[in-house]
């Protein structure tokens, strides 16, 4: 049920793409989804999917996993393609239904905006597939690191989104309990008006609320007990090293900018 | 007499085709009478929990069956939210499911959700909190005003005020103080005596299921290993040692003297060893 919610989950594994530095993925996938807005025509389209399916492959993560991860949304894909076929202006019309008409131009670009999206978030589920959520906020402050400069806390927004997407499997888990045990008192979470099942909501979230605040708290109590306090003149347990396998895929993120820009020029 | 509960080839397998597949119960059959008290002991991940998420119909089996009075759970809707009520579920840690503003109303949430009339919500309210020991002062309180062993006590009684003929509890004294541990223990032994229900309980305490309990069910690594009275699993202690189990303390005690040469048979309560002591001394 609950924890079928694949979003943020860390597959562990040892394929290329997870020993990557979490840096070196991070950009890459700002290189994808730049290259991804910049893809113009099919073929464009073509060699970014090709590099996706290879990362995939690469990262022998079962394609049911993402396949199941890009269940949520699809209603959100679906919603924009549908807009996009009815308000995209053209000229070759296939039918005409009740003033809206329907060209090829249109449905040639709902294709493309949902083969936008699809591609957009299965990429940047990949990289939460593979990397761990510390591994992945540990490469976020060393990318923000001039930022510091400036005085921005950049250890502080790392560790807050580091704890965060620690606690979104622990809080599922939780819901998943707290549901189980109040169907077991004969909630009924299925079925009746709107108003009933948001009415039905309150045994879930008052438990829930009152368990994140208290594991908050514990966890203050645990930091501030091990005398944590921010980064200044913190050092990191694991550090982070480019390796040649890291200057191969910035090469070849560069090659697939330099191929979807050419794609565009020929077509 | 007919099993009031039947669990046929059990089996429940989570997040099946990805990385993290489990085969959390494999393979289980048993049957539990009415009126009996049945201890569930096992290993932490052995499937106590799985198992008895499935035995009101939470959880539906991978494969396999669960038949409640001869009927199986899923084999209707209506029937499967009827199971919820007919077995009362106690989850590990209930006091973290309270969410009423009062002690009253938490405890009237499950006979509420089961279409009663006022009158008998009020009657199986009073009646559920007087058996747990909560005064009727407490009911009006906020049950976060409470300590954690009463707490404890009022998420009991919300699911006892469903009457329900067979009662589950996980670990019902986890975490409690003597006193609330000893107290709560009671109070399931009396409403099984008042109501004739039976009692499925999970617990990590030897001491405990040897001293209340008829038959034991001892689940290692997904499956049902053992299935016997305390008499009969306890008598295998080496088997439970390795499953990573404990026996009794008394039973420790005894089997170390009879290592030692003295004539004793194995016991796992505190009675049959006073009996058997005295028996002994008066035999010399």
């Amino acid at each position: 049920m609950l924890k079928d919610i694949t979003l943020g989950q860390y597959f562990p594994g040892d394929s290329y793409i997870h020993r990557l530095d979490p840096r070196t993925k991070l950009l890459m996938v700002v290189v994808y989804i730049v290259a991804l807005f910049m893809a113009s025509n099919w073929l464009a389209y073509g060699l970014v999917a090709l590099f996706l399916a290879a990362c995939i492959k690469i990262s022998m993560i079962p394609l049911k996993a993402i396949t199941r991860g890009m269940k949520p949304v699809l209603v959100i894909v679906v919603f924009t393609g549908v807009l996009n076929l009815f308000f995209t202006p053209g000229t070759h019309e296939i039918v005409n239904i009740f003033g809206f008409s329907l060209t090829w131009e249109a449905v040639e670009r709902a294709v493309q905006m949902i083969l936008r999206i699809m591609l957009l978030i299965t990429g940047t589920f990949l990289l939460t597939y593979t990397t761990s959520p510390i591994a992945l906020t540990d490469g976020l402050e060393r990318l923000l690191d001039p930022l510091k400069a400036i005085k921005f806390p950049v250890h502080e927004l790392s560790m807050m989104m580091c704890i965060a997407l620690r606690f979104i499997p622990t809080l599922i888990e939780e819901t998943d309990k707290i549901m189980s045990a109040q169907k077991a008192r004969g909630a009924d979470f299925e079925s009746g008006s709107l108003m009933d099942r948001a009415k039905a909501l309150i045994p879930i979230l008052v438990p829930l609320f009152i368990s994140a605040f208290r594991r908050a708290d514990e966890l203050a109590t645990a930091m501030e007990c091990r005398c944590y306090q921010g980064g200044e003149g913190r050092t990191k347990l694991k550090q982070l090293h480019y390796t040649q396998l890291d200057f191969t895929a910035y090469a070849i993120g560069a090659v697939l900018i330099l191929g979807v820009l050419a794609a565009g020029r020929i077509g | 007499m007919a099993p009031i509960l039947e669990v046929r080839n059990l089996t429940h397998v989570y997040s099946a085709g990805t990385p993290f597949e489990h085969r959390a119960v494999d393979d289980m059959s048993f049957s539990v009478q009415r009126g009996e008290f049945i201890g569930i002991i096992g290993h932490t991940g052995s499937g106590k929990s799985t198992l008895m998420q499935h035995l009101n119909g939470l959880l539906k089996p991978t494969s396999g069956q669960v038949l409640l009075d001869g009927v199986d759970i899923h084999s209707d809707k209506k029937f499967t939210r009827q199971a919820r009520f007919r077995v009362g579920l106690v989850f590990q840690y209930p006091e973290y499911q309270l969410f009423e503003e009062t002690v009253y109303k938490d405890i009237a949430f499950g006979p509420k959700n089961m279409g009663l009339k006022a009158e008998e919500i009020d009657r199986r309210v009073r009646e559920a909190a007087k058996l747990v020991g909560l005064t009727d002062a407490q009911l009006e309180v906020s049950p976060f005003d409470l300590s954690g062993g009463q707490k404890r006590r009022v998420a009991i009684a919300g699911v006892i005020a469903m009457e329900p003929e067979v009662l589950i509890l996980d670990e019902p004294t986890a975490g409690l103080d003597p006193a609330s541990r000893a107290g709560i223990l009671e109070n399931i032994e009396t409403y099984r005596k008042t109501k004739n229900a039976t009692i499925m309980m999970v617990s990590h305490s030897m001491n405990d299921v040897a001293r209340l309990t008829e038959r034991l069910l001892v689940l290692s690594g997904s499956k049902l290993a053992m299935d016997g009275t305390p008499a009969q699993v306890f008598t295998r202690a080496d088997e439970l040692l390795d499953m990573g189990l404990d026996i009794p303390d008394v039973t420790r005690v005894f089997l170390r003297l009879k290592q030692l040469g003295l004539p004793l048979e194995p016991v796992y309560t505190i009675e049959q060893a006073v009996a058997a002591v005295k028996k002994l001394k008066e035999g010399k």
